[in-house]
């Protein structure tokens, strides 16, 4: 794809989170939602796909997910668009969604955001490429490079000492990647991450625009951004180029559903290809139609939802802190550069300072409290709070957390702390991926080349990547995580007793 | 003309009730609130549609949820009290002069002020000075207290409203906390005999059973309810609900009541195979 950066978009960027939707008016539509509306009064016969038809065929199905459900799973057809083509329903669904988000483009994506994020990977780098890219990436990142062989150039991310938690990226390790790769053709930026910490995304988005590189940001856990008040800026706001935007994290829509956003430097007819290249042909209307409906109540609603949950998320972050020992984190980490900003709707928790790993507290809170919170890894949780929650749950919430320090506190001695080692990549991911390779167990693995995923999910963020050195720290950083209770995935040995690694060593 | 107010005690059961005239009724911020007269019933309340107290048996619960704690503790002097915003219980706590202090923590104020206007018959001892009023919810309230009260009487609506945070384990364990390390805490635990009821019932054990070293399950006939057979747990961090009761000083103060008395304690422990064997697969 040819790269085109014009320093008129760059300017025209150049301003805060404010949505060119000055005219909400014409949000208030959700033409597939009103194309299925007026689908079911047509009460055509199915003679197509999918085979329950309406549910008719699948009684136990039916009864389980309702009626309603099942009369609109249905397949492509002309009053209801394409999803690999849209010409009408689905193409007034996207335009009002890049109205809503200040998009150029929006593309309605059915595969997840793993499904937008390697869409934008793949539409900028095909094989020898090189990106640049933070560590601490969610899995579908590499995936994608895995998928094209393009070469990455990780920046570590700084660590915070005090809660082992890999941060943003630093302008000037930024600046010095692209001095040291200046064929690179993009930048990928975490805005935020998981624990809810934002980069300079502005001020990369220009670097890498002076040096003529695509931004790619990975916006799984912002989508709210757009709408909201008081948060950190959005992709699009700061001009980047492209944003993989979950929708159905923060933004209310079916798992599953996201948004991929491009800015005005990008060819979208391209990107439309590129996605067809994994995207199934029957997109679901079920995923679609919640993509539409979501979009509308953020655009009409949102800035007063996520001042909701802004509120409840301080409540309880002012509460759990007087608890003592837990350390929920917000803007006080904000430094300038490797934080440059902070989501406040993130409620993040340190809690090694009760002597128990994050993930100890996420299975106590479960087994024991009936509260499933979004993760727990080597010492911290996450509690995922939106529009759905009420002060009630919250107090259980921080109930149960002060309850679990009174009966569970412990010396902090022989804890881990650090969610993130730096890897050293000896290969590119395709190569590591692809590369001929045998099983070996954990401990007989140390020194050779690893050629798969290791990873605890949530949050999916690879401790191993393929084509990287399996180092004696990762291997005890792996069985630490096992021991604790991580849930780890990635490995052919669903036990996580051996590794695949590269045949020969290195 | 024919008015009935009906609640379902099961999705097959239903209880129902001759209405002569509905009194009130409002929606708060948690809950629909109703009051209606009747002639078998007197007036009673209800939340979310269902039945919290008539004026007729309003009684036996309110007696045997406080006079059973009251009767085993030497000497209750602070007392906490969540839920209970009809004034129930509260009535039967300032009648002893050795409690020195009530918390009352009531998250819908106005259940309490329909019931001031509508309920004098238990909402009559909320102007007591020994009784000091917080309107919110009793988990926060709670969790910020610890080694205080000699006594917690939990007064909850079922699990399935706005009382469902009071059925937790975060709450007891936090009602623990909160007492003195010779406390009691007493709570309405629903009922063993619909199934509904009765896994509410087992669960809310359960967690009870984890948090306290002695806990004791008491039940009482309450007609009202569904089912009328209704439990309460006794959960303790000290005294036996049997073998510590003090009859002799009990029956010293002369109180007069219409269903408690110190024999009837005692039987009240002891429960029917079926809810042994329910509370046993918990515990």
């Amino acid at each position: 794809m040819s790269k085109f950066i014009g320093d008129a978009a760059l300017a025209e960027s150049a301003t805060g989170n404010s949505r060119k939707n000055d005219d909400l008016s014409q949000q208030t539509t959700a033409p597939i939602l009103e194309a299925l509306e007026e689908f079911k009064q047509m009460r055509l016969v199915p003679f197509d796909v999918p085979g329950h038809k309406r549910g008719k065929g699948n009684k136990e199905l039916t009864d389980f997910l309702g009626e309603r459900c099942l009369t609109v799973d249905v397949n492509s057809m002309k009053q209801l668009d394409n999803l690999c083509h849209p010409v009408s329903c689905i193409k007034a669904g996207e335009e009002l969604a890049a109205t809503a988000f200040g998009a150029a483009h929006a593309f309605f994506m059915v595969n997840g955001t793993t499904s937008a994020v390697q869409a934008m990977v793949l539409s900028v780098c095909k094989k020898g490429d090189k990106i640049i890219l933070p560590r601490n990436v969610h899995r579908s990142v590499i995936n994608a490079l895995v998928l094209c062989g393009a070469t990455p150039i990780y920046i570590n991310p700084q660590t915070n000492e005090r809660l082992g938690i890999a941060l943003g990226m630093k302008l000037s390790e930024v600046e010095a990647a692209i001095r040291e790769n200046p064929e690179a053709v993009a930048v990928l930026v975490n805005n935020p991450t998981y624990y809810g910490i934002c980069s300079n995304l502005k001020a990369i988005t220009e670097l890498a625009h002076r040096h003529n590189m695509f931004t790619l940001v990975d916006e799984a856990h912002g989508t709210h951004f757009y709408f909201g008040k008081n948060l950190p800026i959005s992709a699009m706001a700061a001009g980047a180029d492209f944003a993989a935007a979950s929708m159905h994290k923060s933004g209310g829509s079916l798992t599953q559903s996201s948004f991929l956003l491009c800015g005005t430097r990008v060819n979208a007819k391209h990107v439309r290809q590129v996605i067809n290249l994994t995207q199934t042909t029957s997109g679901s209307y079920l995923l679609l139609s919640s993509l539409d409906i979501s979009r509308r109540n953020l655009a009409l609603h949102g800035e007063k939802i996520f001042q909701q949950v802004e509120a409840l998320v301080e409540y309880a972050r002012v509460e759990i802190n007087q608890i003592g020992d837990y350390y929920a984190y917000s803007q006080e980490l904000i430094n300038g550069d490797s934080v440059y900003d902070f989501d406040i709707t993130k409620l993040s928790i340190n809690t090694l300072d009760v002597g128990l790993a994050g993930i100890e507290v996420y299975d106590l809170l479960r087994d024991e409290y009936d509260i499933q919170i979004e993760f727990g890894d080597i010492g911290n949780i996450l509690a995922y709070v939106s529009v759905g929650d009420n002060y009630k749950n919250i107090e259980r919430l921080i109930g149960a957390l002060s309850e679990i320090r009174r009966l569970y506190k412990r010396d902090r001695a022989g804890m881990l702390r650090h969610e993130y080692i730096t890897p050293k990549v000896v290969t590119t991911p395709q190569e590591g991926f692809y590369g001929e390779k045998e099983s070996l167990t954990l401990e007989e693995s140390i020194g050779h080349i690893c050629a798969e995923f290791v990873m605890c999910y949530p949050p999916g963020i690879p401790i191993l990547a393929p084509g990287e050195a399996i180092t004696e720290e990762i291997i005890e950083y792996i069985k630490y995580a096992k021991d604790k209770g991580c849930s780890m995935t990635g490995p052919e040995d669903m036990e996580i007793n051996r590794l695949n690694v590269l045949r020969g060593g290195y | 003309m024919e008015l009935w107010f009906s609640e379902n005690h099961t999705e097959t059961v239903k209880f129902s009730i001759k209405v002569d005239k509905q009194l009130v009724s409002v929606q708060s911020e948690f809950q629909r609130i109703d009051i209606f007269e009747s002639e078998e019933f007197g007036r009673f309340l209800t939340l979310d549609g269902y039945m919290m107290l008539t004026e007729k048996d309003e009684f036996i619960y309110h007696e045997m949820i406080t006079h059973v704690p009251m009767a085993v503790h030497p000497h209750v002097r602070k007392v906490l009290v969540i839920g209970a915003g009809d004034g129930g219980v509260i009535r039967e706590l300032t009648r002893y002069k050795e409690v020195e202090h009530i918390d009352f923590v009531e998250i819908d104020e106005l259940v309490v002020k329909v019931c001031r206007e509508y309920l004098p018959q238990t909402a009559c001892c909320f102007d007591d000075p020994r009784v000091h009023a917080y309107y919110e919810d009793g988990l926060k309230f709670v969790r910020k207290h610890e080694d205080e009260y000699d006594l917690i009487i939990v007064d909850s609506t079922d699990p399935f409203g706005p009382g469902e945070g009071l059925f937790t384990k975060e709450f007891y364990g936090n009602c623990y906390k909160a007492l003195k390390a010779d406390g009691i805490m007493v709570n309405q635990h629903e009922s063993p005999f619909y199934a509904a009821d009765a896994r509410a019932m087992k669960r809310a054990h359960k967690r009870i059973v984890e948090s306290f070293a002695i806990s004791r399950v008491y039940q009482a006939h309450i007609p009202t309810y569904p089912s009328g057979h209704w439990l309460f747990g006794f959960a303790s961090k000290k005294y036996h609900p049997v073998h510590d009761l003090n009859a002799a000083g009990w029956n010293a103060l002369n109180l007069k009541t219409g269903y408690y008395n110190t024999n009837l304690h005692k039987g009240a422990f002891y429960l029917p195979n079926y809810v042994q064997e329910m509370l046993h697969d918990v515990e």
